[in-house]
């Protein structure tokens, strides 16, 4: 027999206070009934001996000291999840909002989930195709692996997102492919386009969206990407899917964390956010990964728009320290209308490395890409220096830096939102745009290598116009 | 009246009840008997951070005192393991509970059932004091595990030499007041008090790493503390891996503090499969893993450090030299933070509370070579990685270390973007224990090691202010002689300083090698300052290939054949006559 709780004795933001309440456990969820019969859910942050404090997922509006009675249901925050959820949509609690009713469970499970054992986790080594050269070419995605992509509001993200979805493949495919998209705080035009853009490539069926618009409460926010990954947990481990998730914008996740945090009256650390965001974000970037023994796998790309496009900012920050890895957008690129606006220097990733080669991908692809990025780091600094002393005035090895540069960028990195580039595709524009340097400049690739894939500078055009 | 629940605020649960916990004593938290330990006693009040998830506790839940503060079981079969902040062995919770870690399971860090075959060195009437090996066993192929006393007394019984568990008796013992004393295999130490040690010894030897940049120019010392501080993506972890890998140390303990599942995997795949150079056997044979990854309970990750350091006094007292990677000590020092924050305690710099500093004091002044009580040589070194937010040096927890470490590799963004690895910056790093050291090189390596040390690392810095130059005008208006600079210093800088972790020879250098590399750059350097006297320029040296060839040295001469270095002499001898009879 539960109790029903008549009346709360404070309300403050998105908080309640409720009094005289006994049995209830920590992180349980409640519901709560308005005088008009209108229901909404809850859950317990806070317990000070006969005292609980809630927090109201749809917000407090129209709760009042005495028109409310709670019910505690005596378990966390739990997702019903079913092979079902496959083409629904969801609101950020999980309550689907597509129409089509109730997904009839086959478990329920917490949302917060649990940490993966280090031991049980296998190590991500097969890498995923996106058909970009400069993810495919110079930072490779991993399947189980988290790689962000940093962002600023404006840039276009979001197509490059889309088009991971839709071209991103297997090398040897096994097993189906799930797709997961958690939208947070994000705006009505956004969602549109990524629904549109699933349904145009015919994924939607694979797809699961959880959507939590820039309108929709704060709180759901902060459950939107856990029921997300709850989701893609039992697709990839129960159900042996390979999930890739998709959270955009982590930003507004943080900034729905920081709310929420002041309102508890928490002691703000850096720019406010709570003390706890780093350990907040592990708990969701952490829930990537494949395990020893279990079919599937869930890989993370989340997107998050750097306030005023600064990689230091506590949100970029401390994702970088948690993902294995980042997709850097650089505005001069997206402003030069350069597609997709990836700046390669900044951008890393960090399973990389066991996942291409000799047996993964192409024996020169260690090596290139390391050539590719120093070669690349050089090109900046002639062109710091070309700023300052003028083009005609450089070295004739800086002017050729110069050319590789151009080559670089407008044949290895621009291409266009549907085109999609088998890896051979890639690495040979790579090496294309290596044939304007001489080969004593390169001395991140060995002999071999050299003799087998180095190609005399036969003038390759430029694409695209400059 | 037994304590119980009032409050619950995150990993902080307030207990009230009579006031009988003591501070730092370690708890068993409601029905499940989650682990924690008592950070404050206010009259009736406990406060209690919990090592693991509180979801569920309410309150009036039981809490139950151990009686004493946080300790671990220490014993053999630390090594070649794996475990968590609290010293719970990931093997066995797998086991117990699956692939996802479940809550209360309380495991102890030592395998009951293994049997090992174990020699009893003291017999009855011997005098045991504190420090006295009573017995030992061969814990790992590498490892000879020595179990140290903790008490005094006279053996009044032992058990033949025989196969053991971690728990059967191996001895009796009498202390002077008639107490009886077991002793077994195992032992539990509270992890944050320091095991006692005889005496501290000066710091008098390198703890090679078969790293260039760190072997030569910023060496640490057995017994010292070094961090490694960078944005991510430097190569913070990379360079915790090679240490750990190729350091001449006994033991390591490597502990993954608040950091990435799938690296600790790595650890753990790699660690298994490469073999120790010196000894031919899989490393994970010296070698202890704790892995607190970074979405696992902050309270256990805050504890991790001290269970780390203990593991490695441990070691130390056996009269091994143990080196502990910490990664990263900022995500411990946010745990800190973030308990700090649920403590409601006045918070300091950038909401770090104020006892920061001496925190980090108290685990980097644990690190030392000591005489142990058993009258042996061992030694602790500390290598604490450390992520400045930002990649801002500014920063408290990269400041507060500062004070307390005595060499500092500061990583570089900026030469991790060029894909310079390991990116140690060269003009901000630097290791005090050079002068300690210089003794033990002189002694091993001749008296021309120094010297060719600081005539590099003059090299180094003066290519970094023509670099500045550089940037703004252009190399081509430099005058030749600094040109020569410019391309001495990028051998040095490709061929010396970079280091290929992947690379079959590149990974694990000599110190022979290391002298040897230095010699053939410098070598070069002076036999081509007789071209500028002629007015040629360096230049022209580009087409004999000799520069490229200096630089593969790394790849193209093997560990074990440093003869080889002899005829690059010759090739630069010959590369200069070549220019010099072109311009003939």
């Amino acid at each position: 027999m539960r109790i029903d709780y008549i009346g709360i004795s404070e309300i403050n933001g998105p908080l309640i206070v409720l009094d005289g309440v006994s049995g209830v456990g920590y992180d349980e969820v409640c519901e709560i009934t308005l005088g008009a019969g209108q229901r909404r859910a809850g859950r317990v942050i806070r317990l000070e001996g006969d005292r609980a404090v809630v927090q109201v997922f749809e917000g407090t509006g129209g709760l009042s000291l005495e028109n409310v009675s709670t019910r505690f249901t005596g378990h966390p925050m739990e997702l019903p999840l079913s092979k079902e959820m496959l083409g629904r949509v969801f609101n950020g609690a999980g309550s689907p909002i597509d129409g089509l009713g109730a997904v009839f469970p086959q478990e329920s499970r917490n949302i917060n989930g649990s940490a993966i054992n280090p031991v049980a986790r296998k190590y991500p080594r097969s890498c995923i195709y996106t058909g970009i050269s400069a993810i495919d070419g110079m930072s490779t995605l991993i399947r189980g692996q988290k790689l962000p992509i940093f962002s600023g509001a404006g840039m276009r993200h979001n197509e490059v997102a889309a088009q991971i979805v839709k071209q991103a493949r297997v090398s040897g495919d096994d097993g189906d492919f799930a797709i997961i998209f958690a939208a947070m705080g994000v705006k009505n035009d956004t969602a549109d386009f990524f629904r549109r853009d699933f349904e145009e490539s015919g994924a939607l069926q694979r797809v699961v969206m959880f959507l939590n618009m820039a309108s929709d409460p704060i709180i759901e926010r902060i459950l939107t990407p856990r029921c997300a990954l709850t989701a893609a947990e039992y697709l990839a481990f129960t159900l042996g899917y390979h999930v890739l998730v998709i959270m955009t914008d982590m930003t507004s996740y943080c900034e729905a964390l920081r709310e929420f945090s002041s309102s508890k009256g928490e002691i703000p650390s850096r720019k406010g956010y709570p003390s706890y965001l780093y350990s907040d974000l592990a708990s969701l970037y952490e829930r990537a990964g494949m395990i020893e023994g279990m079919p599937g796998s869930v890989t993370q790309v989340p997107v998050l728009t750097m306030p005023n496009d600064d990689i230091t900012h506590p949100i970029p920050d401390l994702t970088g320290y948690i993902t294995e890895g980042q997709i850097v957008l650089d505005r001069e690129m997206d402003q030069s209308k350069l597609y997709p606006p990836i700046t390669v220097l900044p951008s890393l990733s960090r399973l990389m490395k066991d996942g291409i080669g000799k047996g993964f991908t192409r024996e020169d692809h260690p090596a290139l890409s390391n050539q590719l990025f120093s070669s690349y780091a050089k090109v900046q600094e002639a062109r710091a220096l070309a700023g300052v002393i003028g083009e005609d005035e450089l070295s004739e090895t800086d002017k050729k830096y110069l050319r590789f540069g151009k080559l670089f960028e407008e044949n290895f990195v621009r291409q266009e939102p549907g085109e999609n580039r088998t890896i051979d595709q890639t690495l040979e524009t790579g090496w294309q745009s290596l044939s304007a340097l001489p080969t004593d400049e390169l001395d991140r690739v060995d002999a071999v290598l050299l003799k087998k894939y180095y190609k005399e500078d036969g003038l390759i055009a430029l694409r695209g116009s400059i | 009246m037994p304590y119980e629940v009032y409050s619950v605020n995150g990993p902080v649960v307030t207990a009230r009840g009579a006031a009988s916990l003591a501070m730092m004593e370690s708890v068993r938290v409601g029905s499940e008997a989650l682990m924690g330990e008592v950070v404050s006693v206010r009259g009736e009040d406990a406060v209690i951070q919990v090592y693991e998830d509180t979801v569920g506790l309410r309150p009036g839940d039981p809490v139950a005192g151990t009686g004493g503060p946080l300790a671990i079981e220490l014993g053999p079969g630390l090594l070649h393991n794996i475990f968590d902040g609290v010293l719970r062995p990931l093997r066995a919770l797998e086991k117990a509970s699956g692939a996802f870690m479940a809550r209360g399971v309380n495991i102890g860090a030592l395998d009951t059932e293994r049997k090992w075959d174990v020699t009893v060195l003291v017999k009855e009437g011997d005098a045991v004091a504190p420090g006295t090996v009573y017995a030992e066993c061969r814990e790992t192929e590498l490892i000879v595990h020595r179990c140290v006393s903790q008490v005094s007394g006279t053996v009044t019984k032992t058990a033949p030499n025989g196969e053991y568990d971690v728990t059967e008796t191996l001895a009796e013992l009498k202390d002077a007041r008639g107490k009886t004393h077991t002793l077994a295999l195992r032992q539990t130490w509270p992890i944050r008090t320091p095991r006692p040690v005889r005496n501290r010894l000066p710091i008098s030897r390198p703890l090679i790493t078969g790293q260039r940049v760190i072997d030569t120019l910023f060496p640490v010392a057995k017994g010292g503390c070094a961090a490694i501080p960078g944005p991510f993506g430097a190569g913070k972890t990379i360079t915790q891996h090679q240490l750990a890998k190729w350091s001449d140390a006994d033991i390591i303990v490597y502990l993954g503090c608040g950091e990435r599942g799938n690296e600790m995997t790595q650890v753990l795949e790699e660690f298994t499969e490469l073999l120790d150079p010196r000894s031919g056997k899989p490393l994970l044979s010296r070698t202890v893993l704790l892995a607190n990854t970074s979405n696992m309970p902050v309270a256990a990750r805050e504890a991790s450090i001290y269970t780390g350091m203990t593991v490695a006094e441990y070691y130390r007292d056996m009269g091994y030299h143990v080196a502990i990677m910490a990664d990263s000590t900022s995500r411990w020092a946010e745990a800190l933070r973030e308990i700090a924050g649920r403590l409601e305690e006045m918070p300091a710099e950038e909401g770090f509370p104020a006892y920061l500093p001496s925190r980090l004091a108290e685990f980097y002044e644990r690190a030392g070579y000591m005489v142990t009580l058993s009258g042996a040589e061992g030694s602790v070194t500390v290598i604490g990685a450390v992520s400045p937010q930002g990649g801002d040096f500014s920063e408290p927890v990269t400041q507060n270390t500062k004070r307390f470490v005595r060499t500092f590799w500061a990583l570089d963004r900026q030469l991790a973007y060029a894909r310079h690895f390991p990116a140690i910056n060269w003009i901000t790093s630097y290791s005090e224990y050079v002068d300690d050291l210089e003794p033990w090189y002189r002694e091993k390596f001749g008296d021309d090691f120094s010297v060719l040390r600081t005539r590099i690392a003059r090299l180094l810095l003066e290519e970094s202010k023509l670099m500045e130059i550089v940037k703004l005008i252009g190399a081509d208006i430099l005058p030749d002689d600094q040109k020569l600079v410019i391309e001495a210093a990028r051998i040095v800088r490709l061929g010396f300083l970079q280091q290929n972790a992947y690379h079959e020879t590149d990974t694990y250098v000599p110190i022979e090698k290391q002298k040897g590399m230095m010699e053939i750059c410098l070598y070069f350097y002076d036999a081509v300052k007789p071209l500028l006297d002629k007015g040629i320029p360096v230049g022209q040296l580009r087409d004999t290939g000799i520069l490229d060839a200096l630089i593969r040295i790394k790849y193209d001469v093997p560990n074990d054949k440093l003869d080889m270095l002899a005829g690059y002499r010759e090739k630069i001898d010959g590369a200069v006559r070549t220019v010099l009879e072109a311009n003939l």
